[in-house]
């Protein structure tokens, strides 16, 4: 691989699964990041252990992937964050947890760590404690500045989190979020879980995308496995994973329109939401279609009443949702404010690595189905909308074309579901040569989610960090408000709905 | 537009009747639920959610609550934008150590008389995220809780069924 032939290295861990996992020394590491800071390489994850870290990099041409490892064999390690800015929030995380140092780092505040916990550290080998500060907004500093403080608690039906604002009269500064509120310690529990009861955690990492990340955590499972699951179970979860992007892009497309004060499209595509939940219900048993996805397969299979509910979901949306389009297209208040509102640069999303409408609707074309091809997507057609406008309305747009191309997946999805075929491959009951190593990229609703695991020998969760879309688009949405006033960040935001939930982990 | 309005219009209602109000959570709320505080509010609760660390599963079925096929309006409830608006606080999540002064602050900022339904199953005890370090385990180690709706998440007819338990003990019924 090409990116790894830049990367001097010690040689690579066997048991990783389906791309490589390199360990690399100071000289190495150098130079991986130097493959993110010329933009060779995309950054895809970057997470801790307690004495090493592991940097998830996309080569940018042959769309390749490979690990890099870095052991902090005195606790510490060179700093990513202070040469590529994408990684900061990562790395700052990583020292929140397992206490490791990047030296040489420029921002060394904590992220998740609130004082809260009673514990510095939680998941490192570090003695001590860190002395609890007030956290510290970077500074704004001009003549008629003032702050507008928001949250964690938001007025509306939405996760907790703080903004803050500088803002000048009604335009917008510099926007700072501070995260972290709904951090529950998911990676803490999985440790030592059983597979069965690591995936309930993964379905749960963020609710919205639940089949994503229960697809994500069977599929790396799979990959450390060396296993496949049957070709009816990997048919059912795109299935799935197509049903919950429609569900929440109908969501979405209304919300942000609500946002805008036009509420008729809110009710309208807020039907065709629950219509999706109510197939799905009656499809496999449960509205958000948590836990269906298990490692080797699917828990159970579709109902007798999958297949009508499914295409009676398909017929109406093909009835409704033209009508739906043409009156966002026509309705030239609605587009007042969506147009030229929260653009995304297109540099910006190139650098972090944007997945989902983020990255699409300012021109990055990259779809893990598409790019990675895992299965059945391979074997499906589809196509990609890219845009390049990087407004509101370029992701609302992108939203609205892939709504069309997942109604045309599920209908291939269901024409090819013709043999009823196993569920499940069976998972060995133990591994002989000790611990083993997967990963895995699924394209959720809002973008690319990895997983990544290692399981003990009696197939237990050692280690297992779960990455959300969200973290490289959260810090996008601070470029895409600055200049606009405040009275659109609630348009700019709902245009994004990145994860609270998924980010805090 | 006007396709779309008129066909609402025409076409018959996709709202659907309300179900029964749930009798464990009438039993619940029996003990709770004070006399003069159902003069005082009659059939009208004004809601404020507030999500204390759950993965957002719970918010999108109380969001759907809203939608044609619930109308959760039309039973005298509303979801509002600030505590101090607020007779009901909707708690999700297993209160996360990181969310745990925010809840009691929200708690302090509604006017009396107040009640706080727990909804989904890691606002009980913590569920699934019970015993890591980041949480506390149930929203009532924080705040008094008068009813809990369980399930993972719970759907929005078992939450109508919940909300309207407590209307009818609210409203001078149970």
């Amino acid at each position: 691989m090409g990116l790894l032939d830049h990367i001097p290295h010690q040689g690579a861990e066997p048991s990783h699964r389906p791309w490589p996992r390199i360990v690399v020394a100071d000289e190495g590491w150098r130079a991986a990041i130097d493959q993110l800071v010329e933009g060779r390489a995309t950054l895809l994850g970057f997470w801790g252990e307690s004495a090493a870290v592991h940097m998830a990099l996309l080569e940018a041409a042959s769309a390749e992937l490979a690990v890099v490892t870095y052991e902090c064999a005195s606790g510490s390690f060179p700093s990513v964050a202070i040469h590529h800015p994408p990684a900061l929030r990562l790395e700052r995380t990583i020292h929140d947890l397992f206490g490791l140092v990047p030296t040489g780092a420029g921002d060394t505040r904590p992220w998740l760590d609130h004082s809260a916990w009673g514990k510095s550290w939680p998941l490192g080998h570090r003695n001590g404690a860190r002395d609890a500060a007030p956290y510290d907004f970077l500074p704004a500093e001009g003549e008629g500045l003032h702050q507008v403080a928001v949250g964690p608690v938001h007025a509306g039906i939405i996760e907790p989190g703080h903004f803050r604002f500088t803002a000048n009269g009604e335009h917008v500064a510099r926007l700072e979020q501070w995260l972290g509120y709904t951090h529950k310690g998911i990676e803490s529990l999985m440790q030592g879980a059983s597979l069965e009861a690591a995936a309930k955690l993964a379905c749960r990492t963020s609710g919205d995308s639940a089949v994503a990340y229960g697809f994500a955590f069977a599929l790396a499972v799979e990959a450390a496995l060396g296993i496949e699951a049957p070709r009816r179970a990997i048919l059912l979860r795109a299935l799935m994973a197509e049903v919950e992007r429609l569900a929440n892009h109908f969501g979405d497309i209304g919300a942000i329109c609500n946002d805008a004060s036009f509420a008729l499209m809110h009710a309208q595509t807020g039907v065709l939401r629950e219509r999706c939940l109510r197939a799905a219900d009656a499809a496999f048993g449960h509205r958000l279609m948590m836990d269906v996805i298990v490692p080797g397969g699917m828990a159970r299979d579709m109902s007798s009443y999958g297949i009508p509910a499914m295409r009676a979901l398909l017929a109406e949306i093909r009835k409704v949702f033209p009508r739906l389009i043409e009156l966002y297209d026509n309705t030239a208040s609605l587009q007042d404010r969506t147009v030229t509102t929260g653009i995304v640069k297109p540099e910006y999303v190139r650098q972090f690595g944007a997945g989902g409408y983020v990255g699409r609707a300012s021109g990055r074309d990259f779809d893990a189905r598409r790019a990675i091809s895992y299965a059945p997507y391979g074997a499906l057609s589809f196509e990609v909308p890219v845009l390049e406008a990087g407004d509101v309305n370029a992701r609302v747009w992108i939203r609205i074309r892939e709504v069309e191309q997942s109604v045309a997946l599920i209908e291939q999805i269901l024409d090819s579901l013709d043999d009823p075929g196993g569920l499940q491959t069976a998972l060995p009951p133990r591994i002989g040569r000790g611990a083993c190593e997967g990963m895995a990229l699924i394209e959720a609703f809002r973008g690319d989610v990895l997983v990544w695991l290692r399981l003990d020998h009696e197939l237990r969760v050692e280690r297992c960090h779960l990455r959300d879309a969200s973290w490289f688009q959260w810090p996008l949405l601070e470029t895409a408000i600055e200049g606009n006033i405040i009275a659109d960040f609630p348009l700019c935001n709902k245009s994004f709905n990145c994860s609270y939930s998924g980010a805090d982990l | 537009m006007r396709k779309t309005l008129l066909e609402s219009l025409t076409h018959g209602s996709l709202t659907e009747p309300a179900p029964a109000p749930d009798d464990a959570a009438l039993a619940e709320l029996a003990k709770t639920v004070d006399r003069a505080a159902q003069a005082k509010l009659g059939r009208s609760l004004a809601i404020r959610q507030v999500d204390a660390g759950s993965c957002n599963g719970c918010e999108l079925e109380i969001h759907a609550l809203s939608n044609a096929f619930y109308d959760i309006e039309r039973f005298g409830l509303r979801f509002v934008a600030s505590p101090r608006h607020a007779d009901v606080l909707l708690v999700t999540g297993p209160v996360t150590k990181n969310m745990r002064q925010a809840l009691e602050r929200t708690f302090n900022a509604t006017p009396d008389p107040k009640w706080v339904v727990a909804v989904g199953g890691c606002a009980v005890d913590g569920g699934i995220f019970k015993g890591s370090y980041a949480c506390v385990g149930g929203v009532s180690d924080v705040v008094p809780v008068d009813l809990h709706i369980k399930g993972c998440p719970p759907s929005p007819t078992d939450l109508l069924k919940g909300l309207l338990a407590l209307l009818e003990q609210v409203g001078g019924k149970g």
